[in-house]
């Protein structure tokens, strides 16, 4: 497999930043575009532009029929069992929120919701709401220092009122790969549904929510080589069918009078409003892109591309990492000691390498180490070794600058 | 004594001698690292400007008709920057600073550290800087 046949593919990676090549390390936070992605978002504007479902005529016919078979490229990627349990959502967080509110409503007061120490705002704050509302109670699994799960401490906190666990399979902030197998194995035991938050996942694992047997899993478009604005809930069609809608208004309704509104089936039920329809054929573009990759083959480059980053950022003085997990995937946070992250990000932009300052959306994970944030380097498969050692070049030009 | 204007020229013409980025940052963090503006004990929850990637801390008052300010912060950069201001601001009277246009910092290039987006405190600090010599206008 040649990385540079992959990155040829995508053309921001090609530009430069202030006036030095690109180093793209932010990819975490959003994974730049294939031609393949950009070019089939031109295509449906250019010619085939038109508002799905209902429409008689031909262009409509094309566009639902274009739409719809994005969302079975989806389906049969991650292995639904069939297209009704793929819901076209915003993203990981509208998602999360879909979930929040809808089977939120199957719950009662004294119910309990199951999340981690490690997760991103977007799966805390719709809990903490949905808690408060409903009266009900969040329950928090922590973690170790390494930035791994205490799963044996699960067993306590699961009880016959808890009705979700909501955790990420990823940590955007550590990178550490949560045995999600075996939290929902132990969730279910209890009867408890649970919701994995895979917006760092698809793009860098191996996702089966058939295999899983997750009851939902939620991500973005936008971190697996897909526009944004675009993203996905997977349910089990059980439970999705037992859910009331989450938004009214169109699309979402089979009948409607003054009085009483009876709703569409799935997935359309979940979907008010015209969709994000060129995003959505943007999605199953990037998906068949994916899908056309030795993926084993990648996930092994990114591998390597942590073991030498960790590896050579290790080698600077006063540096250290945060997220030691025996399981990760290809991000690093780090800290250098004697600066602040604010200043490392903007010198290293200045040198033209992309990474992301701050606390990632993750306070509580910041809180529990007691820092202000981090550097974090996260990679894709189109990224190389070569990238990494221009970043510590530039670590080694920018530390003596910011020390005293 | 020099006008907010002149002080805005002289400092546009310091940094035209550098051409390349990291000169320029160079001489900004060397501005910073030179004014330890404010003592840590009076880094109190008041003066604090939070920002999502750096904090800043800032005390104004009048005295003989002229604003006068400090400020800090935990990252270097924003305190280079914040140093500049100051000094383009320290000493002026309230409703000088109140239309000033600071436009040194789009002319030396540092525009991007003003952005709302940035989130450094600054935006915030300017704001507040003109704030504080408003309520002073009499």
């Amino acid at each position: 497999m040649n990385i540079n046949e992959i990155r040829a593919q995508f053309p921001t990676l090609h530009r430069e930043v202030n006036g030095k090549p690109l180093v793209y390390f932010d990819n975490g936070a959003t994974s730049q575009k294939p031609q393949s992605v950009i070019d089939r978002i031109t295509q449906y504007y250019t010619d085939e532009n038109a508002n799905i479902h209902r429409g008689v005529h031909t262009l409509s016919q094309e566009a639902t029929s274009n739409y719809e078979s994005a969302r079975k490229t989806i389906q049969d990627y991650i292995g639904a069992s069939s297209e009704v349990e793929i819901i076209f959502t915003k993203g990981t967080t509208d998602s999360i929120n879909l979930v929040a509110h809808s089977f939120g409503e199957l719950m009662q007061a004294g119910d309990e919701v199951v999340i981690s120490a490690m997760e991103h705002h977007s799966n805390i704050v719709p809990w903490q709401m949905l808690c408060e509302k409903r009266d009900c109670k969040l329950k928090i699994l922590p973690m170790n220092e390494q930035g791994e799960l205490l799963l044996d401490e699960l067993d306590q906190l699961l009880t016959d009122r808890t009705k979700l666990v909501a955790v990420t399979h990823i940590s955007n902030s550590l990178g550490t790969i949560n045995d999600v197998d075996e939290i929902i194995r132990k969730a279910h035991n209890v009867g408890a549904k649970v919701l994995i938050d895979g917006a760092q996942s698809v793009q860098h694992l191996d996702v089966d929510v058939g295999k899983l047997d997750c009851d939902f899993y939620a991500f973005s478009g936008h971190k697996l080589f897909g526009p944004t604005g675009v993203g996905i809930l997977y349910g089990k069609r059980e439970l999705l069918e037992q859910m009331p809608p989450y938004q009214g208004g169109g699309d979402m309704i089979k009948e409607v009078t003054l009085e009483k509104t009876t709703y569409n089936t799935l997935p359309h039920k979940f979907e008010a409003g015209t969709p994000n329809i060129a995003g959505g054929i943007g999605l199953g573009a990037a998906f068949e892109f994916l899908s056309k990759l030795d993926m084993s083959a990648l996930v092994e480059h990114e591998q390597d591309l942590l073991d030498y980053a960790t590896e050579q950022l290790e080698k600077i003085d006063g540096l250290k990492i945060y997220g030691t997990a025996k399981t990760k995937t290809s991000v690093v946070s780090f800290l250098i000691e004697g600066t602040h992250p604010y200043d490392v990000g903007t010198l290293l932009d200045k040198l033209g390498i992309a990474v992301r300052t701050g606390h990632h959306c993750t306070q509580p994970v910041m809180q529990f180490y007691n820092i202000p944030g981090t550097i974090r380097a996260s990679f894709a498969f189109y990224n190389t070794r070569e990238e990494i050692d221009r970043m510590i070049a530039a670590l080694d030009r920018i530390i003596p600058m910011l020390k005293d | 004594m020099d006008t907010i204007t002149e002080k805005e020229e002289a400092i546009i013409d310091e940094f035209s001698i550098y051409d390349d980025w990291m000169d320029k940052y160079e001489y900004i963090i060397e501005l910073g690292k030179d004014l330890p503006l404010i003592d840590d004990d009076q880094k109190t929850e008041d003066k604090l400007i939070k920002g999502c990637q750096s904090r800043v801390w800032l005390s104004a008052e009048k005295r003989d008709g002229k604003m006068k300010y400090t400020a800090d912060s935990d990252a270097i950069i924003t305190k280079g920057i914040i140093a500049l201001l100051i000094r383009v601001l320290n000493n002026e009277k309230p409703e000088d600073i109140a239309k000033a246009e600071l436009r040194f910092i789009k002319a030396i290039g540092l525009q991007e550290h003003l952005s709302p987006t940035r989130s450094n405190g600054l935006v915030s600090m300017v704001k507040q800087m003109k704030m504080n010599a408003l309520k002073q206008v009499s």
